[in-house]
């Protein structure tokens, strides 16, 4: 077979066929073409203001590693302004991190960044290890997940960080899209589809009542791209599989993904692209631009792949379990927002909340409750975490539900300022609301 | 490039990367001697290499993680010489002495 000449200098040899429209480019072409797209995306987006300090969600993983690259090619080409730094979580897994750490820690040298790594017994108090010593195996990872998806905007929120960008590309957004799809839950569309969310940081802490807002530049480049540039350029990236069980569910939505490429290499990006005109559609969703516009989506309790995948909803019976007791503080969660506004804090209170789709308002409708499903009044009402301040749909995050559980159990030396240990769940809302008055 | 050796055989390289390794013993790199023909006598391609990886090199009992319904699973990108392998004709493309051929997984995390 003759060689193909690239279609862009019709000099070099092609080497990469794009999956998006077949274009053949040469190497040296590719990488431009590649940074050029993911330019255009933050140009278009208006995702970067000059001067910003963004901390890069670096896992030492190819998205990651790629994005770092080229945020830095793309901040000296174009003279963003840019201060990037890079922001590692450990899970505190005996072994786990070590390498891509490493990793990590030689990309920081590599592009001349800052590298922060946290660890979760710095931001949660507990290593995951120490979870699953008190917790067993199983269902284990549903605390990693819970964890993990606010690990990046508690790390930035320590930091002063209030942008932090994470490697996600289009597959990802196809397979959540695909996920959403099949269990019927179009309200979290417009969440996992735009370019730009924010969740308001910690209550507590120096960067108190500030968003931090979460961005993902990749989110139109294919995963084969971003294998293919790091291979062609040579990129230092760590490949691990999650040593605790994956989620099956997320696992299949992948596979489908990946065979529909095979057969249709365009799909995926028409998957992603659906995705925002369904999110488009769907009342209530905040969302009548695909995330172009500057009113940014709160990211909630959502997102995030691998291990850190264990969503509530499939990771088995404890979560489900603890999710049901939560629903019974629903209505309560529902008008959280009023009962958090106490004298001494309602004005910064009411500043954090103002982004968020907590009340019905602006071009927002909400649907009748007579033909609301089921579901819909829960999604729609986004309040804080009354503990942390996080994004939550409950007056207590899942995080903090779950810490409270294992705080609880942790041998009596461990704990902090403690609530009653009978008290069940119920009771922490009521013993986190007299803190929460007391402090403030 | 040269045909087969006299004794048949063709000499190749063969990479994984990308998480693919740590189904091969954690080899990044290989050096191959296979064989020029494959069952029927016809110019071994990359359809044989797969099937001569599995059975031959590969230890791992998750073969479904490699080959999926007879051909590499998607999600692994294939690059003979640096080539997208659909460039090159895919699985029937006939291999050459001194070829590279890569195997890229995309589908492990980081
Ligand atoms: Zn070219
Ligand atoms: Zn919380």
């Amino acid at each position: 077979m003759a060689p193909s000449l690239c279609a862009q200098c019709k000099t070099n040899r092609a080497l990469i066929l794009r999956p998006k429209d077949h274009t053949k480019l040469c190497r040296a072409c590719f990488l431009t073409t590649f940074e050029t797209e993911i330019h255009h995306t933050i140009t278009a987006t208006s995702l970067f203001t000059r001067g910003e300090r963004i901390a890069i969600g670096a896992s030492g993983g190819k998205d990651s590693t790629v994005l770092a690259s080229v945020l830095k090619t793309l901040n000296e080409r174009y003279d963003y302004g840019l201060d990037l730094i890079l922001l590692s979580i450990d899970e505190g897994i005996k072994g786990y991190r070590d390498d891509s750490l490493e990793t990590v820690k030689r990309n920081a040298e590599q592009y001349g960044m800052d590298l922060c790594i946290l660890g979760y017994d710095e931001l949660y108090g507990w290593t995951m290890d120490q979870v699953v010593d008190q917790v067993g195996k199983k269902g284990n990872c549903t605390y990693c997940g819970v964890f993990r998806r606010q690990a990046l905007d508690r790390g930035a929120a320590r930091l002063g960080v209030k942008h932090v960008v994470t490697g996600h590309n289009a597959d990802d957004v196809a397979e959540t899209v695909l996920m959403n799809l099949l269990r019927g839950d179009l309200p979290r569309l417009s969440r996992t589809t735009s370019i730009v969310t924010s969740t308001p940081s910690l209550t507590a802490g120096p960067a108190s009542n500030t968003n931090i807002k979460r961005s993902k530049p990749l989110k139109y480049a294919y995963e084969k791209e971003i294998v293919l540039y790091a291979h062609h350029k040579n990129l230092d990236y760590f490949s691990t599989e999650c040593i605790y069980s994956p989620e099956a569910f997320r696992g299949s939505a992948r596979a489908l993904i990946k065979n529909l490429e095979r057969v249709r290499p365009s799909a995926i990006l028409d998957v992603v692209r659906s995705g925002e005109d369904m999110a488009k559609l769907v009342p209530g969703s905040d969302e009548g631009c695909g995330g172009v516009c500057s009113s940014s989506v709160p990211a909630g309790e959502e997102e995030e792949g691998g291990c850190g995948s264990a969503n509530g909803r499939s990771a088995g019976g404890e979560m489900a379990s603890m999710e049901q007791q939560l629903s019974q503080n629903e209505t309560a969660a529902e008008n959280g927002l009023e009962v958090e506004i106490t004298p001494s804090t309602s004005s910064k209170i009411k500043k954090t909340a103002a982004p968020l789709p907590l009340t019905v308002g602006k071009s927002r409708k909400v649907p009748k409750a007579g033909h609301a499903s089921r579901r819909e009044p829960k999604k729609q009402v986004m309040g804080q975490c009354k503990k942390c301040g996080y994004l939550s749909s409950q007056e207590i995050c899942k995080a903090c539900v779950l810490l409270e559980g294992l705080n609880k159990n942790r041998p009596k030396n461990h704990i902090e300022v403690g609530y009653e240990q009978e008290k069940e769940i119920d009771g922490v809302a009521e013993a986190v609301k007299e803190l929460d008055i007391g402090a403030g | 490039m040269s045909e087969a050796k006299n004794d048949g055989t063709i000499a190749i390289t063969v990479e994984f990367s990308g998480g693919l390794e740590m189904l091969f013993s954690n080899e990044r790199k290989l050096s191959l001697t296979i064989p020029g023909k494959d069952e029927n006598g016809a110019k071994t391609n990359i359809a044989f290499l797969v099937r001569h990886l599995c059975n031959t090199v590969m230890k791992d009992p998750r073969k479904e993680l490699f080959v999926l319904d007879d051909t590499v699973r998607p999600g692994i990108l294939v690059l003979i010489n640096d080539a997208d392998w659909e460039l090159e004709g895919e699985d029937k493309y006939e291999i050459e002495e001194g070829d590279n051929i890569l195997f890229v997984s995309t589908l492990h995390g980081g």
